[in-house]
């Protein structure tokens, strides 16, 4: 798609571009044509993206319903109704019950609370650490880099299970730690990639040329080098997400995360293929929100990276 | 306002130089041993002169430009000692702090490539005009303003609508205009150019350096234009040094340097200018290959090379030397009178 239009000829463009061009020019006139020209390009390209906007559109959609949800459910996420048993969906029971005669709908809204809040909070938490550190690293450089990396070499080869256990251990079962024990580990990966970008970007003409023009280091990181980092590292953090929910599922698995009644997607999805024979709904259900939430997360992942880049613009 | 607020006095030049620059040394401290990229260069640009440095590459010039702004990698990078002061400032031992106030500033830089020397990612307009929000102040209108103005000047049509373009929407000639009006739109005293048109074509490299002509004339703007491209400087420098192994063979007048040659490492270098060789000719080389930066050399770097070299010019230790006024030399035996070298034009006949 991209080749073609950039051979088209300046005059089609020229003449196609006319308005939004003209238009853009009175944007940037007023006030600030600095700071945020690339997050607001960002979000006009981003805005043309309609995969991308369904995606977030349906992220959305469940985050609202996981958080407001219950309450208008009127039904309880540990109510046991052993008479019941499991039962296929119903009027009474959306999307059926479990073994125990607990209506799924709600287990899944109350899950979908501490499998999003895990996901999208642990992944902030390794993206804010892993690309400062990341950068940092990079740019400085020599034997503060080697330093550096050594520490996430470390860290990196202590074995996870244990390393949540002994945290478990240490400070009692808290389900912040689980946010902590999954956000020190994910950060490693991060650290490493935005590492290479910044090292590579680092001897790039154009940040030599910056520091060339007096510009101050923080400058040269946020506003020059960040920006060009930004396609892995997004690519990176929708990855994230998804991992990040499983291993609160591997957690939960081991004892370590959620305790019942409490639920979350993982737990219900390991819940569910047990019984996946004579319940299917209740493995299909829980699989499904998953696989929505990771759908539009990788839908809104590749139109963030696209809308970033300035190359990938005229289309 | 701040913009206009710096005084050139132009007749100075010559007595008090803008930027003089005493016995620099540059090695770059890799794992195979030291390289001395730079060894001992001195020399010194006044005001709005135009000053050429030519060499092969890996004969230091770069790396002697890169030095005075200290944008050299350390490590493996050093400069180990030397002056360079500019306006009663040494900038090679200032703050960090007081560096950054000067580059982009008073001191700005063009590079080779324009390819790679934007950010893919930042609005044309954003570029041009950071050096003025970072070394003015100055609201982001006013800065908005004057970056058209800058496009403008450098030729650029239809420079408002441009300034919201990114740079793969521009060729590379053009790209090098926006360097050029980025870095000298706070109105530098010194500019100092590497290799600018090395990767433009030779058209493109013509409007280019009448650019960089033009800007210099109408601001008084002093440039060092680090080139290994001979015609270039004949054409546009006032003075130039010839640059070797990290040293400064010879220096001088344009029009001297190239009629009365006083090393003969000029002299092989015009010789071996394409154009100046009769059609059908064998094109001339200099035999041999440059020495090895890591190995410390004794006496004349150029001597191993030379068809004039005798023993003395690798045993004795060889100064630049002014051989005629403002004309010096780094060779023993025109500094002794006891050769005297013909220019490559004449030789050509």
């Amino acid at each position: 798609m991209k080749v073609p239009n950039e051979s088209r000829t300046r005059g089609e463009e020229e003449a196609l571009g006319e308005a939004p061009g003209a238009a853009g020019e009175a944007r940037a006139l007023p006030g600030e044509p600095r700071r945020s020209s690339l997050w607001r390009d960002a979000g006009h390209r981003l805005a043309k993206n309609k995969l991308a906007l369904g995606g977030a559109a349906l992220l959305v959609i469940l985050v609202v319903a996981s958080v407001f949800g219950p309450f208008f459910l009127g039904q309880s996420y540990f109510a046991q109704d052993l008479q019941l048993g499991a039962t296929p969906p119903s009027a009474g029971h959306w999307l059926g019950t479990d073994t125990l005669g607990r209506d799924l709908l709600a287990r899944l809204l109350y899950g979908g609370r501490i499998s999003l809040a895990v996901g999208l909070c642990a992944t902030a938490v390794a993206l804010t650490i892993g690309v400062l550190y990341g950068t940092l690293s990079g740019f400085l450089g020599g034997k503060v880099d080697a330093l550096m990396m050594r520490i996430v070499d470390v860290i990196f080869a202590l074995p996870f299970t244990v390393f949540v256990i002994l945290l478990m251990v240490l400070f009692g079962q808290r389900f912040v730690l689980l946010f902590a024990a999954i956000g020190a580990v994910q950060w490693l990966t991060m650290a490493r990639i935005v590492r290479g970008q910044v090292l590579s970007l680092r001897r790039m003409e154009f940040i030599e040329a910056a520091e060339a023009l007096g510009l101050s280091k923080a400058r040269i990181i946020f506003r020059h080098m960040i920006p060009n980092a930004l396609g892995p590292i997004i690519v990176y953090a929708t990855l994230t997400v998804p991992s990040v929910m499983l291993l609160e599922a591997f957690l939960s698995f081991l004892g370590l995360g959620v305790q019942p009644p409490m639920s979350s997607w993982g737990v219900l999805i390991k819940e569910g293929a047990e019984t996946m024979e004579e319940f299917p709904w209740l493995l299909i259900y829980p699989g499904l929100a998953l696989a929505l939430t990771l759908f539009s997360l990788n839908f809104l992942g590749d139109g963030l990276r696209d809308a970033l880049d300035p190359r990938a613009a005229k289309d | 306002m701040a913009r206009g607020g710096r005084e050139k006095n132009g007749t100075a030049g010559v007595s008090s130089p803008l930027l003089r620059v005493e016995h620099l040394r540059t090695s770059f401290h890799t794992r195979a041993g030291v390289v001395r990229a730079v060894d001992d260069v001195s020399f010194s640009i006044g005001q709005g002169e135009t000053l050429g440095v030519v060499g092969e590459s890996g004969s230091g010039k770069s790396v002697a430009c890169y030095s005075l702004l200290r944008l050299i990698p350390e490590p493996p990078g050093r400069i180990e000692s030397g002056l360079a002061l500019f306006g009663g400032l040494d900038l090679l031992h200032c703050s960090e702090k007081e560096l950054r106030a000067i580059r982009g500033d008073r001191i700005s830089m063009i590079f080779q490539d324009p390819m790679t020397s934007l950010n893919p990612y930042l609005r044309i307009g954003d570029q041009v005009i950071e050096p003025l929000l970072i070394h003015r102040k100055i609201s982001p209108r006013d800065a908005f303003e004057a970056g058209v103005a800058a496009l403008r000047e450098v030729g650029i049509q239809d420079a408002a609508k441009r300034m919201c373009s990114y740079p793969h929407e521009f060729s590379g000639g053009m790209r090098q205009r926006v360097m050029i009006a980025l870095s000298l739109i706070t109105k530098p005293e010194l500019l100092l150019a590497d290799e600018p048109t090395t990767a433009l074509d030779v058209t493109v490299q013509a409007q280019i350096l009448e650019l960089i002509a033009k800007m210099q004339e109408e601001r008084g703007t002093a440039v060092i234009f680090v080139t290994h491209d001979i015609g270039v400087v004949s054409a546009f420098c006032d003075r130039v040094l010839v640059m070797y192994a990290g040293r400064i063979l010879e220096s001088g007048l344009t029009a001297e340097l190239f009629y009365e040659p006083k090393h003969p490492y000029n002299q092989a270098l015009q010789r071996s200018i394409p154009a100046l060789h009769r059609r059908g000719a064998e094109l001339r080389t200099i035999p041999g290959s440059p020495p090895d930066l890591m190995q410390p050399i004794r006496g004349c770097p150029f001597a191993p090379r030379c068809e004039f070299a005798q023993g003395k010019c690798v045993t004795s230790e060889i100064a630049l030397k002014e051989v005629a006024p403002g004309h010096a030399t780094a060779c023993l035996r025109v500094q002794l009178g006891e050769i005297d070298l013909t220019p490559a034009s004449v030789a050509a006949e």
